[in-house]
């Protein structure tokens, strides 16, 4: 039998042809366009090739600004990941006080970013500031505009107060998943306490766990707007990320050639460790299932 | 290993239970034997995994005492008591080999290492498993995971009592037999005292040398497959044992004769005076069709099952099954429906009254 053939139901797909090139396609080949090019306004280019791209890679400022990107992933990792699983196995499993628990953590992910920079910022001042006034009064040197160690201890701790709810609230959600029978089986196994949580709790919560990682670590490592709005990536460049370096050159330098090329090379890399991650994730999972 | 007794024993699940119908399990007192092949039965809610529970230690009773042997271990957690306990659903440690599952309650106790592989060999063996001994638990079948944890419920040696909770639910029925006469046979072997629960009579009966029928939290006849078939104590194990069950009708007892809806029905034994709703119970085996004795019968439908026929009937407004054996004609001519006079039971407010004269 001969299927009917009809060309007009290619014009079905136009809509999402359409909104997909007006907001990723389009934008991302500007960018594109500006990495190769030097232009100054005007609509005017003149092809430069891949120099943006040399240029950038061999920048120390780049260099220097990834560095402290990836120091600043890897300790929030290090921290909100035990964290968050330590808390999720001590709220309460259920009643009124799990429900307490429960609004309690998903509080602080449901404050805008550039409120939470601004609670931080106020928070620590040595002035007026909660935590710098009486931390002053204590006799303790806390500065995080002018010491770079305090501005990271602030901006590292600010951070684990707004993030460690997600992975508590997503390790939580794997706890409550565990039928009971497994801990009765446990205590009747004589099971240490390390035992059930190895043996038990940690598998079962590995599928959300991996979810909670792969997303902090997505999240951090494109942070902007919290440091920015408490340190301004100071003092110094000491915690100028990637994002706040990124703006700065495009928006306060106005360099855009280098700045597109830059941007190009950040995507990249995200997507390169994000999928990294995934696989090499997925992969043990597959292999613990042989 | 040890003889359990259960004193006073009752529990409920709420903080301040007032009328006995706010109890789980009503109050008991039950001497479980050390050894002792014992079958829970009873319909789903009727307390026994409860029971199950505060035995292994993983629930407290609201009041009364556990015993093992001498010792009271009713405030004793589940650990200390050295029992082992497998669960209706599979629960196995996915992450570990079949073999670390088989070795993890005894790696837990601390034996030494000889030992442990020369157990898990063992079990391997009995629950057919030592081809994949090395294989990651997870990923295995629902049955070859209940295995495990069968496996692991039966590896130590030393434990008190060895407790069921419906384990072969998830297990395919030729499976099932299997397994059922592999622990039939490991407890020939070792002795030790198991406990199983069940919703299924057949697996009771052909697993436990004592059956423990349980209805509405209450332990209501404790005894071999024999007494519960011939001699029901309470009409619910009647009706719960046997296929169909016992056949219950409402009559008025004199001596040593039934009357119901003006018929005279002969029975085995003389009773004393019965107070409360009265009731003769008789099992459809030991019901016959006649042409003219006994009592009216009027037959609604015959199901042939194979070995034998099941005719459900009505006699006087109550439904009687009778079973007739295979070769049996059943024509219209049998009208009326006669029971054996010493087989029948008589039950006063659902309890059985034992005759006069002490015979049983």
């Amino acid at each position: 039998m001969d299927k009917t053939q009809n060309n007009k139901a290619w014009f079905l797909v136009l809509p999402v042809l359409v909104v997909v090139a007006f907001s990723a396609i389009i934008p991302l080949m500007t960018v594109v366009n500006y990495s190769v090019n030097d232009t100054f306004g005007d609509n005017q280019f003149f092809w430069a090739g891949l120099e943006w791209f040399e240029e950038m890679v061999t920048s120390d400022r780049l260099h220097g600004a990834l560095g402290r990107q990836i120091l600043f992933s890897s300790i929030i990792l290090a921290i909100e990941v035990p964290l968050g699983i330590y808390i999720a196995l001590n709220m309460p499993k259920k009643g009124f006080w799990a429900s307490v628990c429960l609004v309690l953590m998903a509080l602080p992910l449901l404050i805008p970013f550039n409120v939470v920079g601004t609670i931080w910022q106020i928070f620590g001042r040595v002035d007026i500031g909660l935590l710098g006034h009486y931390l002053a009064e204590l006799g303790v040197d806390y500065n995080y505009t002018n010491d770079p160690i305090d501005a990271w201890v602030t901006v590292i701790v600010m951070d684990v107060w707004h993030w460690t709810s997600l992975v508590a609230l997503l390790c939580y959600a794997g706890l409550q998943s565990i039928p009971e029978a497994y801990y009765q089986a446990a205590k009747v196994d004589q099971a240490s306490r390390w035992s059930v949580f190895r043996y038990i709790e940690l598998p079962k919560m590995a599928g959300v766990l991996l979810i909670a990682v792969l997303l902090r670590f997505m999240d951090s490592f494109m942070i902007y707007t919290e440091p920015f709005v408490v340190t301004g990536g100071g003092p110094g460049n000491a915690t100028t990320f990637l994002s706040i370096d990124l703006v700065k050159m495009a928006v306060g330098q106005f360099d855009l050639g280098p700045a597109a090329a830059f941007s190009i090379m950040y995507f990249l890399v995200i997507l390169l460790v994000s999928w990294v991650f995934y696989t090499v994730m997925t992969n043990l999972d597959k292999e613990e299932g042989r | 290993m040890a003889q359990i007794t259960l004193k006073n024993l009752a529990h409920s699940y709420l903080a301040n239970p007032r009328t006995e119908s706010d109890f789980a399990l009503k109050e008991m007192d039950h001497v479980w034997q050390d050894g002792g092949a014992y079958a829970l039965l009873g319909s789903s809610g009727c307390g026994k995994t409860t029971l199950l529970n505060i035995i292994s230690g993983l629930l407290r009773p609201s009041q009364g005492r556990v015993l093992f042997g001498d010792r009271d271990v009713t405030d004793a957690e589940t650990a200390a008591r050295n029992i082992a306990q497998v669960f209706q659903f599979p629960v196995v440690y996915d992450t570990m080999t079949v073999r670390d599952n088989l070795a993890f309650p005894l790696r837990n106790r601390g034996m030494d290492a000889a030992y442990i592989k020369a157990r898990v060999g063992q079990i391997a063996a009995m629950i057919g498993m030592e081809s994949i001994l090395d294989r990651k638990a997870r990923g295995l079948t629902a049955d070859a995971k209940q295995k495990i944890s069968l496996g692991r419920g039966m590896v130590r040696e030393d434990v008190n009592a060895i407790l069921f909770d419906e384990p072969l639910t998830v297990i395919d029925p030729h499976m099932k037999w299997e397994l059922r006469t592999q622990l039939k046979q490991l407890h020939r072997e070792f002795g030790h005292t198991m406990i199983y629960v069940t919703h299924d009579q057949t697996e009771a009966l052909t697993f436990a040398d004592k059956v423990v029928v349980m209805y509405d939290g209450r332990v209501v006849q404790m005894g071999t497959p024999e007494d519960l078939f011939e001699t029901p104590a309470h009409t619910f194990v009647g009706y719960f044992i046997g296929s169909p069950g016992m056949n219950l009708l409402p009559a008025e007892i004199h001596g040593n004769t039934a009357h119901l809806q003006g018929a005279a029905v002969p029975l085995g034994a003389a009773y004393g005076p019965i107070t409360g709703r009265t009731q003769i119970g008789i099992r459809p085996e030991y019901a016959v069709l006649t042409a003219g004795n006994g009592l009216p019968i009027t037959i609604k439908r015959v199901e042939d099952v194979g070995r034998h026929r099941i005719i459900r009937g009505d006699v006087a407004g109550s439904t009687v099954n009778v079973i007739a054996p295979e070769g049996m004609a059943v024509g219209a001519d049998l009208t009326h429906v006669q029971f054996t006079p010493d087989r029948i039971n008589v039950y006063a407010d659902d309890w059985r009254v034992a005759p006069l004269g002490g015979a049983a």
